[in-house]
């Protein structure tokens, strides 16, 4: 039996860090730690000597991690960059799914693998809901500037929104652009000729 | 249109990537670009690797990292162009501010060798120095500047904070100084945090800060948007030397999307007029980046050999073959065949003694005349990457 992995997960936000933690503790007996606090991180992790450092790619503070991987001498490095070279594949998911994980030099990839897997995917979840709130806030924006050039249509040229709104489509199949497009330009001129 | 996905960091120096969107030197291409801002140097690194992005603003040491198998393994990184030069500050806390000031400093900003010895003499034991990444341009200065005014290496402590913490960084005490690119060393000036000592161009007439990066594979197969990408961010890098240009660039930057900071604040570093102290005293460092002026965007291959024999030293690697691996990764070949259509004047040469310029030089270029800016470090040093390791 294989001693049980103490893995950090490096998240400020909490309500991120818990699913996470609960996740990586389903796919296994392993000690899961989180660090919010970004402050000092370098030392808290040097401290910890953890097996496994999961920690979301935009985190600036993953510079940090990699000065703690690279400047201790191999002997008493405290976490290893992953990125186990034999398996580009794994990696390579993980960075898809928003993740960076270092991991102790040394530990086998059949350890490694069910940690990532779980949190890959519960990764994935949340960077399906920040794409989905995204595509609402677009949707939203541009329903408002459709609804602005129509009115500029519809004042300019006397006609009414039914009529307005086939012009700005032709206009945009015409000249093989989206109609949000087309509107956003139609706003824009009638801002600078001030009507 | 062909889209291209690209990654920056926010800071000034990601400003010929954002100018040649805005500003429609991309469209002229026949490219839109797709500018991603990311919040760490090892996530542009990582998603290029994964081909998630299809170039990067970097750090120009980091493909020289990633070349001599300091990085994860990711598919080789080649530097195709330099994107600026210097844009970096060395700022000291309040502390070591009042201390200098009593010591009858007078925060001369060109005087990198008055500088560091007026702060050896200040700091007794040793000095934290913040540094915005293990492999960065700023470590190099830092390490080079402070070792040869008499601070042992032992002495040093190279902190990695990442740029927008800086001032945090400072706040809390966790470092004494700092060296980050702007608009970050200024931030912190603005909080009353730091007082600022030196431009990075007072270390090294010509550091070079951040670079344009693609995959290898991409580079040499899809040279059409390669060459369309090169030559969109060298117009754009030319427009921005225009001084003229530079308070328009800062407004462009500062939006939301992109520093999101009040535009006096980027128009410092990218004026080269910048408040040092909480009590604003103003200095006028009249290079203080540059984008393309000088052959500043020329990647020369000695630039790699000189940041592969500095980390070789350091990660135990032999300084020669470390340095022939780097200086196939800085593609002066693909610089040529893409910018020589858009008449870019291009050295005879692709290697030099680093450090040999002490004043701007007229030179020989493949077709006519160039002028090679002045790149000499404060305290002499030049760099022969002709020249075997083992001599020094």
């Amino acid at each position: 039996m294989s001693k049980r992995l103490l893995i950090v997960v490096v998240e400020p936000d909490s309500a991120r860090a818990q699913p996470i933690a609960e996740g990586l503790r389903e796919a296994g007996d392993h000690d899961v730690r989180i660090i919010a606090e970004q402050s000092g991180l370098a030392r808290q992790v040097a401290d910890l000597r953890p097996d496994v450092v999961l920690i979301d790619i935009a985190n600036p503070s993953r510079d940090v991690l990699e000065e703690l991987a690279l400047a201790s001498g191999p002997s008493e490095r405290p976490v290893a960059m992953f990125v186990d070279r034999s398996d580009e594949g794994m990696t390579r998911a993980a960075i898809e799914a928003g993740i960076s994980a270092y991991v102790v030099d040394g530990l086998r990839p059949e350890r490694i693998k069910p940690i990532l897997d779980a949190a890959i995917a519960r990764f994935h979840i949340f960077q399906q809901m920040r794409a989905e709130l995204a595509a609402t806030r677009a949707a939203l924006e541009e329903r408002k500037i459709i609804d602005r050039a129509k009115a500029v249509l519809m004042k300019a040229r006397g006609i009414d929104e039914e009529a307005a709104y086939a012009l700005l489509r032709k206009t945009a199949m015409d000249g093989g652009k989206r109609v949000g497009d087309i509107a956003q330009q139609l706003v824009m001129a009638a801002g600078l000729l001030g009507r | 249109m062909t889209v291209l996905r690209l990654g920056y960091v926010p800071l000034i120096d990601a400003a010929p990537l954002i100018v040649a969107q805005e500003l429609g030197f991309a469209a002229e291409e026949g490219l839109t670009l797709d500018l991603i801002r990311l919040g760490a140097w090892a996530q542009a690194r990582d998603m290029l690797g994964a081909g998630l992005i299809d170039a990067a603003h970097m750090l120009v040491p980091m493909p020289v990292a990633q070349a001599l198998g300091l990085g994860p393994a990711l598919p080789p990184m080649d530097l195709v162009m330099v994107l600026s030069q210097g844009g970096q500050a060395v700022a000291v806390n309040r502390d070591l501010e009042h201390r200098l000031r009593a010591a009858g400093h007078g925060f001369a900003f060109d005087d990198a060798r008055a500088a560091g010895t007026a702060l050896r003499a200040v700091v007794a034991g040793r000095l934290r120095v913040g540094v915005p990444f293990h492999f960065s341009t700023q470590a190099e200065l830092m390490r080079h500047w402070l070792t040869a005014c008499g601070f042992a290496p032992a002495d040093l402590d190279l902190i990695t904070v990442p740029p927008p913490l800086m001032a945090d960084a400072m706040a809390r005490g966790d470092v004494d100084a700092f060296c980050v690119g702007e608009p970050w060393a200024s931030f912190a000036v603005e909080r009353g945090l730091a007082a600022l000592l030196l431009p990075g161009t007072a270390i090294w007439a010509a550091p070079p800060e951040k670079g344009l990066v693609l995959l290898r594979d991409v580079a040499d197969r899809q040279p059409a948007e390669t060459g369309a990408l090169m030559r969109a961010v060298w117009r754009a890098g030319r427009w921005l030397d225009d001084p003229d240009h530079r308070g328009t660039a800062a407004e462009i930057l500062s939006r939301g999307a992109c520093l999101d900071l009040p535009p006096e604040l980027a128009e410092r570093g990218l004026t080269g007029r910048m408040a040092i102290s909480a009590r604003g005293e103003l200095r006028e460092a009249p290079r203080f980046i540059t984008f393309n002026a000088g052959a500043a965007s020329f990647p020369w291959k000695s630039l790699a050999a000189l940041f592969a024999r500095g980390m070789a030293g350091r990660h135990g690697l032999d300084p020669d073959a470390a340095m022939d691996r780097a200086a196939p990764h800085f593609r002066t070949d693909l610089y040529r065949r893409h910018l020589r259509p858009a008449g870019t004047p291009l050295p005879g040469a692709s290697m030099r003694v680093e450090g040999a310029l002490a004043e701007d030089r007229s030179v020989a270029a493949e077709r006519g005349g160039m002028t090679l800016r002045a790149d000499g470090f404060f305290d002499g040093f030049t760099f022969d990457p002709a020249a075997p390791a083992s001599g020094d």
